[in-house]
């Protein structure tokens, strides 16, 4: 150490009182490979030192899961011996450095999980948080950027997007969120855990090799404020090669089908370091690793580099000595180069040699089990901590011009300028794409002639991801029960059945109370509603630190959830059928103007109160309307979320190009906000029977009597703008 | 009759042709590295992303060792059909005329797009009706010929999602036996999932193939 520098524990991230217990824990000073790995697994992305004992808070039980949090995805079954595994995960500091390559490799890597459990990916979805675009070159830039790096990794692996959302608010101008989902498929019985077994069993590295990308990025970019000087940080940002990944992840799928492996897991942050040591603390085993077998891209790499480089498409598997030569004949097929790197030991020690001589030598739990946990401390903020933004609707405007306003503003406006972008098709199981229902549906046996329209029944899934940190910052345990009620409802306008639930928590730095305070609250609020709903948390990640010196992001939970519905064919639309049908108003729907769009573009802060929930009437609403879809009452349904109840009728004509005519209940809210509590539903008079009618589809416009009567010309217009002007 | 798919690593539609042409016949898929054609009828070079098309899209693809046996099967008089990433090795492979060049918009694009079958009579088309609608999906698909070209498909007014010359959305060679196109029929096979009209591409082959046989008794 030169004089004057801070001690190198410290520049790794770690605090003096962690160093003294990693010194008491060896009984020794760590050496320089030791002091890399630990400071890594130690780091917030690791170890979850500021939240583990919050995430306790969440259920995890429920009839449908077979793997709950802690491997690399959860998974719940779908029915017919189908295993669907899922998890939401953040790539946010990456993203904002280089997000192109930070939103590629964020895709990159959840797929790698979901295959790391035994099931191929049939799906992936996004969340992403920008800045104001319309006053942000940088948002746009950002926007753009991820966006494209999104496609390229989904794209090119052959993998559908399917869904996601995007909203702008000024806190992410610094610090843009980049939440991506994955979904895989597998038979019960292919289901794989990462936990490494039998000492004497080989460890077997397969995929890219070895450089110097990424290295510290758990602990550099991923557990810290962003700041000025970013751009110094780019190298730690990873770069993606979906083409390398695609061949990993047949290979890996090959390799399982075969019954070739005894655990699979995926290098991701941290590397080989993390990847190895939780491979050794699931199966309660030692491993010894020589660095210098495994492959490098780069000459002179240090130990320390090699055990925590993050180079993606990169995968580790224990192996028993018997099938070593076919695994690494299914490698060769795919033309991926794979090496034996070490065994499995007895004791509980992470051992790196090089060659013959020992470099660094860790108990496990030392590793993985024995970071301090720290409590929050939590404490409600006594003064707003967001201001209001910019006037960009006048509190005089007529409903009329206030709907359209809506429409082509940057959180309501259509999103096909960004989906249009993604594949959504490949592997032929899409049966709603985005833009054409609340929730995407995938089909679930291989459809074929017989299981065409005029067939049987089509098993399918249904998912959405939601999250609206603007009401969380309202309130934040009431908006982030909003966002499991809201995914629920969007899952029930294809008369889907909730299974299991994974979360993203994107919050600021949980050092400081009033941030502490939200994401405590937060997270009773999912608790709340998990158990409201009888949905289970299957997995999830936490991205802490999202703060520029401008201030914290708004807390933003995200919900991504899974569920299943008998019939594909029967999956409602968004936009209306067929003139001379119904439209009904379905559910408890107590709107407010809090926290609502359209308060933030009259420049209103987010505060105030989110309207009350009656759980009781939310389940029997989603229940209702499961079962006017599963039984074709209903042929189209859409949650009343953004833009109250005017918007909502505006998307549905929107979506098929046929008008309406409505007359609204006496004092409802044109505009005024709730989540998850309300439905437009459609279909013929004799189906919606004994429902509040309020309308009727047909004409070439919108007429909410006595209010407003738009052209669908113009609401097209609008809602097509908003957009696509802005990525111009 | 036996329809062969061709995979190459980073090939992604591969599955989607096979079970799209599982629908009108057998199909089997055919491995980058094996000089085999296995007998197949007709032969599919599907979509994706062959050898992660990090050089120009298809450009490594057309010297894979199955591509020796697929140029040898079209000048035979064999049935090829290419698809979008099928499409661009082809051109590469010199089996049909023009290139595909990057989107004029240089992004990628997923459409739904409406099609104009402008000539009824090909192996591949003579099943369809006049008017398609398959899904594009692919950021190198403007199509571009400085000589003229023998075009099957158009996109219809207002549908070309690329800038490609004069509508092109598929064209064959001279010989009429090698046929390539950017939107994905394999796409279009099922109304659940969209359109049934790509199948019918499928079905005008599995005609054409039945033909040949009897002529060739």
């Amino acid at each position: 150490m030169s004089a004057g520098a801070q001690p190198r524990y410290r520049e790794l991230g770690l605090t003096d009182s962690e160093y003294e217990l990693i010194v008491e824990g060896l009984g020794r000073e760590p050496g320089d490979v030791e002091l890399a790995m630990l400071s890594l697994m130690w780091s917030e992305h690791c170890a979850y030192k500021h939240s583990k004992k919050l995430l306790r808070r969440l259920p995890v039980d429920g009839p449908h899961v077979l793997v709950g949090p802690g491997e690399n995805a959860g998974a719940v079954d779908a029915g017919n011996g189908i295993a669907i595994a899922f998890k939401v995960e953040s790539h946010n500091h990456p993203s904002a450095v280089e997000p192109f390559q930070g939103a590629a490799t964020g895709v990159g890597g959840i797929l790698r999980d979901i295959f790391a459990v035994g099931a191929r990916p049939i799906a992936v979805l996004d969340s992403l948080r920008f800045g104001e675009p319309a006053d942000s070159q940088r948002s746009r830039y950002l926007l753009e950027h991820a966006v494209a790096g999104i496609g390229h990794y989904g794209n090119s692996i052959g993998v559908p997007t399917v869904g996601g959302e995007i909203y702008f608010e000024p806190s992410y101008e610094q610090n843009c969120l980049i939440n991506a989902m994955a979904v895989g498929m597998a038979p019960h019985s292919r289901l794989t855990s990462a936990a490494a077994a039998g000492p004497g069993n080989i460890l077997i590295l397969f995929g890219a090799l070895t450089g110097r990308d990424g290295i510290g990025g758990a602990s550099v970019l991923a557990s810290a404020e962003l700041g000025n000087g970013d751009d110094a940080k780019r190298p730690t940002v990873q770069i993606g090669d979906p083409f390398a990944e695609k061949k990993l992840m047949e290979c890996s799928l090959e390799l399982l089908d075969r019954e070739l492996l005894a655990s699979l897991q995926d290098l991701g942050a941290a590397g080989l370091t993390s990847s190895a040591s939780e491979m050794a603390s699931k199966g309660e085993v030692g491993l010894d690793i020589d660095i210098t077998k495994v492959p490098l891209r780069e000459a002179d790499m240090e130990p320390f580099d090699i055990m925590i480089s993050e180079s993606q498409e990169r995968m580790l598997c224990v192996v028993e000595p018997g099938k070593v030569e076919a695994v690494l004949k299914v490698c060769e097929h795919w033309d991926i180069l794979a090496t034996a790197i070490g065994t499995v030991t007895r004791r509980p020690i992470f051992r790196i040699l090089r060659g013959d001589e020992v470099i660094g030598e860790l108990p496990v739990p030392l590793l993985v089990d024995d970071c301090p946990l720290y409590d929050l401390e939590p404490q409600a903020p006594t003064a707003p901590l967001y201001e209001g933004g910019d006037q960009r609707i006048a509190t005089d405007a007529t409903p009329a011009d206030t709907l359209l306003a809506l429409l082509a503003s940057a959180n309501i406006s259509s999103r096909r300028p960004v989906f249009e972008q993604y594949d959504p098709v490949v592997q032929s199981r899409t049966v709603r794409r985005p833009g054409q229902a609340d929730a995407a549906v995938l089909a679930l046996p291989v459809l074929d002639v017989s299981s065409a329209a005029g067939g049987s029944p089509v098993p399918a899934i249904a998912i959405s991801i939601d999250g609206n940190g603007r009401r969380v910052a309202v309130d934040p345990r009431a908006g982030a029960a909003e966002a499991v009620y809201e995914c629920a409802a969007n899952l029930a306008c294809v008369g889907a059945l909730p299974l299991g639930l994974t979360n993203c928590l994107n919050f600021g730095n949980p050092e400081k109370p009033h941030v502490a305070w939200q994401l405590s609250e937060a997270i009773d609020g999912l608790a709340q509603a998990c158990r409201d709903l009888e949905v289970p948390v299957v997995g999830g990640n936490v991205s802490l630190y999202n703060e520029s010196p401008d201030g914290p992001i708004l807390p933003t939970p995200v919900v991504g959830m899974v569920g299943k519905l008998p019939d594909a064919r029967r999956a409602a639309w968004l936009g209306f059928a067929d003139p001379g049908h119904k439209i009904a108003l379905v559910g408890g729907f107590h709107p407010s103007r809090d926290g609502s769009e359209l308060a933030k573009l009259q420049g209103s802060a987010p505060a105030g109160a989110l309207p009350a929930k009656d759980v009781a009437e939310i389940r029997a609403t989603h229940q209702q309307v499961r079962d006017g879809v599963n039984s074709g009452a209903f042929l189209s349904a859409h949650d009343i979320a953004e833009g109250g109840i005017a918007v909502a009728l505006a998307e549905c004509v929107v979506a098929c190009g046929i008008g309406a005519r409505v007359t609204l209940p006496a004092g409802l809210d044109l505009f005024g906000e709730d989540f998850g509590t309300g439905f437009i539903v459609s279909g013929t008079a004799e189906d919606l029977a004994g429902l509040e009618v309020i309308g009727e589809v047909g004409g070439e416009a919108l007429e909410i009597g006595g209010v407003l009567d738009l052209p669908i010309s113009g609401l097209t217009e609008a809602h097509a703008s908003g957009l696509a002007d802005l990525l111009r | 009759m036996k329809f062969g798919v061709i995979r190459f690593p980073g090939t992604c539609d591969d599955v989607d042709a096979q079970l799209a042409a599982q629908r009108v016949g057998d199909a089997e898929l055919l491995w980058h590295r094996d000089r085999d054609l296995k007998g197949v009828d007709a032969v599919i070079v599907p979509g994706g992303f062959s050898y992660g098309d990090y050089l120009r899209a298809g450009a490594i693809a057309r010297f894979a060792p199955v591509m020796e046996e697929v140029v040898d099967f079209a000048q035979e008089g064999g049935l090829v059909l290419g698809i979008c990433n099928g499409f661009q090795i082809l051109c590469e492979a010199g089996l049909l005329p023009g290139a595909l060049l990057i989107n004029d918009h240089l992004k990628f694009v997923f459409r739904q797009v409406e099609l104009d079958v402008v000539d009824a009579m090909t192996p591949f088309t003579r099943e369809c009706p006049p008017k398609l609608s398959i899904p594009v999906k692919h950021t190198t698909g403007r199509y571009y010929s400085p000589s003229p070209v023998q075009v099957v498909l158009r996109y219809a007014p207002g549908h070309n999602p690329n800038g490609s010359q004069d509508d092109i959305a598929g064209v064959v060679n001279n010989a009429g036996n090698v046929f390539g196109l950017m939107p994905h029929p394999e796409h279009a096979v099922d109304l659940l999932t969209g359109s049934a009209d790509g199948l019918r591409i499928f079905e005008s082959i599995r005609t054409a193939v039945g033909e040949r046989v009897k002529v060739d008794l």
